[in-house]
């Protein structure tokens, strides 16, 4: 049997409420009124589809056994590079082992469910013991347009096996065509499309009946079986129910007035949601659509109930910030400029040589242990800083990124350049050993208190577009309240 | 083992421009200007230097690399110059070369000079570290500022000792106000407006918990010395000279940021080197021995921390030592009589040496409106980097 094994979403911690966005451009479009309902999730100034997707893997692995993945597929259509793999990254940052074949998977929206049709693949034929897959988008619609609107940001991640499969994976039925509802061509920051109603008419509405029947033609299976179905398409398809002959309570939530159309991710993290809630036996439908459009079949097994807490949907919707200036979005997206300073206009350059030696510490958040004394130690090191130990070169590697830790001392850095003033930074000591300094995201500087818990999250440290290169690295984030999966 | 330098070097002449934004001047007028007051104090002339040191931190502001940019500016005649560089620490590192030089025979005279151009940048606050802490560290510490670092001390020093933040501002508010009533009184100063504590409460807060008035001034300068033996001092200046009695460096091991002992409320080199400084000059109870002080205060956290590490106040309590103005110009032990890095200004590279200088006015009566009365053993603390991961020197100087 193979299938979903495990599950994470990542959904970011800004939430922009849209009549924040038609209160700043609705002189412009008030055509938009209709759109300006509820909130979308929006990066933060030090996100971007590619540390999201790192999340939701982390948050999809975390206390299980990477050693035997052995695909990782990203799927997004906002990728930082076009040359230099971005999935590469997404492996070192979660500190999987080098053998492993990752790919970036991207062009359209459908890319997401491609991307886990081809980990299934990968598994099933045996290539991969197990294999990941990460989903992400963090698409921009022009001010003045319902996309600016309807876009949010999140990211999805599955990891794919045989052993515990929680949803078994039953079969995939997909069509591939070039129907141009929405482009970005090379280069191109907005999302351009042609008209809405043609889109609706012409595509969505053939296309996704034809690849349901499709699917359900090719296995046998009644469309009455179906307990849930997925369709990553930011409205409510209820309305198709009876084209498809499914009940419109069988539809999931597509979740645009809490995040937003989150492309790539959009059918992933509605399946994420379906399998929060789902039970043994429930056969769920997930369909993308996008250049055409996948359909995956999978059915719940009883394994579901032993899958340790995930943070998935429901924790992600329950951290969230309510951004209170649209100004802020649009400053930290790039859409407009910011005086930075001559202090930040010119960052240093990136050794990218030093990068690829210490790429474990800088991009996996992997340090020492010292296997004489047990002293864990970040930065990696050769001597152990114990001053009563000082081996040398009796280290192993010890990954902090998945663990929690204390506050230990902070500030608050107002000459420091930030996109979020002030800079928050303070040293962490860790629960199970070693001491870190660290940047602080996702956080006020009120909230700031000495010994609280947090964790981590990776995020973009620095842009240096002037050299093409985008810094990461995880920082310090206070710690989630438990949130259990029912 | 070891006797140390006790004795073994003399400061026969120094010099010290005014420090502040000296728009119109740079490195080399500043090196000229320190050398010409000291040349002039010393009565030497600047043939007779056989060695010299120049202590710069920032050298890609102004100054450029090397000592080339001292030995051409001071024209000297193809005599040994080295340039050396400890962070902030950078000026008393080359008074560390010049005394140490003249201490093994290696010179009879030689010169210690330390300068900064820090007002090239176009900016306030320091020069962007930027590569200055290594590849790796570039990409892996945190979006650091000189404050914000110093700034986590005293976050974790008010928690310690359960000083509420308007306590602990207000104790640091009162060394920084005391500074300010100093350095009004010094010409060379960069700063001399006296301040109150009302309004250093009041003013901008830079990184948490510290304001604007928390912070040193951020200047231009140059400060010099010249050294010899104390045989040739007396030949040459009668008793008119200083003697270097102690001088320790201690640099980090790394344990404060990457092990968990270190309580984060005080610097572990400033203990380590002020030890070893106590036991080379033969201190035993600095609080009874030591007339005068000039810390680094880069930070008013960093003045309260450096008077417990260095056992005047006990640990815990300068708050009560600094309410009773112990270290005021008229209390037990003054400390930063000149202003300090506070108003003097910083001048990362002289910083080091302008405080030798104040020693020296302080210790040969020479100090004017601000002298401080029986001056005995005078000590200089110079900190460079951040408490987490610092490198620092103290120094004890007596006739």
């Amino acid at each position: 049997m193979v299938g979903i094994t495990s599950y994470g979403a990542y959904v970011p911690w800004n939430r922009l409420q849209r009549k924040s966005i038609f209160q700043a451009m609705g002189w412009y479009a008030p055509f938009t009124y209709g759109v300006a309902k509820g909130e979308k999730a929006i990066c933060n100034y030090d996100e971007d589809s590619l540390s999201m997707a790192v999340n939701a893997g982390m948050n999809c692995v975390n206390g299980l056994d990477t050693s035997k993945i052995g695909c990782l597929n990203l799927a997004s259509t906002t990728l930082p590079y076009d040359e230099r793999m971005n999935a590469s990254i997404v492996a070192t940052a979660l500190d999987l082992k080098p053998e492993v074949c990752a790919a970036d998977i991207t062009g359209g929206l459908k890319s997401g469910t491609t991307a886990m049709i081809g980990a299934i693949d990968s598994v099933k034929a045996g290539s991969s013991e197990s294999a990941l897959v990460c989903m992400t988008d963090s698409r921009l619609g022009k001010p003045g347009s319902a996309y600016e609107h309807i876009f949010g940001d999140a990211a999805a991640s599955f990891l794919i096996g045989s052993e515990d499969v929680i949803a078994e994976f039953k079969g995939s039925y997909s069509i591939s065509c070039d129907f141009a509802d929405l482009r970005r061509a090379n280069g191109d920051s907005f999302v351009r499309n042609w008209e809405e109603r043609w889109i609706r008419d012409e595509g969505i509405s053939k296309v996704i009946p034809q690849a349901i029947m499709g699917a359900a033609t090719k296995y046998g299976i009644q469309p009455s079986e179906i307990s849930k179905i997925c369709i990553g398409l930011p409205s409510n398809m209820s309305a198709m129910g009876k084209k498809i002959m499914i009940e419109p309570e069988k539809f999931q939530d597509p979740m645009v007035g809490v995040i937003g159309d989150c492309g790539a991710a959009l059918a992933g993290i509605m399946l994420v949601a379906a399998l929060e809630d789902a039970a043994p036996g429930d056969k769920i439908v997930v369909v993308s659509f996008g250049s055409g459009a996948d359909v995956l079949l999978f059915e719940v097994t009883d394994a579901i109930k032993s899958l340790s807490a995930r943070k998935a949907v429901k924790a992600c919707l329950a951290n969230r910030k309510e951004l209170d200036s649209y100004e802020k979005y649009t400053t930290w997206r790039n859409i407009s400029p910011l005086e930075v300073g001559i202090r930040a206009e010119a960052p240093a350059p990136t050794a990218l040589t030093a990068l690829w030696r210490d790429k474990g510490a800088i991009l996996g958040l992997v340090g020492s242990e010292c296997t004489e004394c047990g002293t864990r130690q970040y930065p990696p090191q050769r001597i152990c800083v114990n001053p009563a130990c000082k081996t040398q070169d009796k280290m192993k590697p010890y990954r902090f990124s998945d663990k929690k830790g204390k506050l230990f001392t902070f500030t608050g850095d107002n000459l420091a350049f930030s996109y979020d003033p002030p800079s928050i930074y303070g040293l962490v000591d860790m629960d199970e050993g070693g001491r870190l300094w660290m940047d602080f995201t996702d956080v006020a500087i009120k909230d700031m208190i000495v010994d609280m818990d947090v964790e981590f999250s990776f995020r973009r440290k620095y842009l240096d577009p002037g050299r093409g290169v985008a810094g990461y690295t995880w920082k310090a984030v206070p710690a989630s309240v438990a949130k259990e999966v029912e | 083992m070891a006797d140390g330098i006790k004795d073994k070097v003399a400061i026969i002449g120094m010099g010290c421009t005014k420090f502040g934004e000296l728009w119109n001047k740079g490195a080399d007028d500043l090196m000229v200007e320190a050398l010409d007051e000291a040349l002039q104090d010393s009565g030497i002339d600047a043939k007779d230097i056989e060695m010299a040191w120049m202590g710069v931190c920032f050298d890609e502001v102004n100054v450029g690399k090397s000592a080339i940019p001292m030995s051409r500016a001071l024209k000297l005649p193809f005599i040994p110059v080295s340039r050396v560089e400890n962070f902030c620490a950078s000026g008393t590192e080359s008074f560390r070369g010049a005394a140490y030089a003249v201490a093994s025979g290696a010179c009879d005279i030689a010169l210690a000079m330390g300068v900064e151009k820090l007002k090239d940048t176009g900016y306030g606050g320091l020069p962007d570290f930027g590569q200055a802490m290594g590849t790796l560290n570039r990409m892996i510490l945190p979006n650091i500022t000189a404050p914000g670092a110093f700034a986590m001390m005293a976050t974790r020093y008010f928690s310690k000792y359960g000083l509420t933040r308007e306590e602990g501002k207000e104790t640091l508010a009162k060394i920084s106000a005391k500074s300010h009533a100093n350095g009004a009184k010094n010409p060379k100063a960069h700063l001399r407006k006296e301040v109150t504590v009302e309004k250093i409460l009041k003013a901008p807060m830079i990184a948490e918990p510290l304001g604007l008035f928390d912070c040193c001034g951020v200047s231009d300068g140059a400060a010099c010395a010249i050294v010899t033996t104390p045989e040739i001092a007396k030949k040459l200046k009668g008793e008119d000279f200083l003697k270097v009695k102690a001088l320790q460096i201690a640099a980090t091991s790394g344990e404060e940021l990457m092990y968990k002992d270190w309580d984060g409320t005080y610097v572990m080199t400033t203990r380590a080197a002020s030890k070893r400084a106590y036991k080379e000059a033969g201190v035993t109870n600095p609080r009874e021995e030591i007339s005068m002080m000039e810390l680094h205060d880069c930070f008013s956290i960093t003045e309260l921390a450096t008077f417990e590490d260095l056992q005047i106040s006990p640990v815990g309590k300068a708050k009560e030592d600094i309410d009773a103005g112990f270290y005021n110009l008229d209390g037990q032990i003054p400390s930063q009589p000149d202003g300090g890095l506070k108003c003097f200004g910083h001048p990362i590279g002289a910083s080091g040496i302008r405080m030798i200088y104040e020693c020296y006015l302080q210790s040969l009566q020479r100090a004017g409106d601000r002298q401080i009365k029986n001056p005995g053993l005078a000590l200089t603390h110079n900190l460079g980097g951040f408490p987490a991961m610092s490198v620092c020197s103290v120094s004890i100087f007596g006739t």
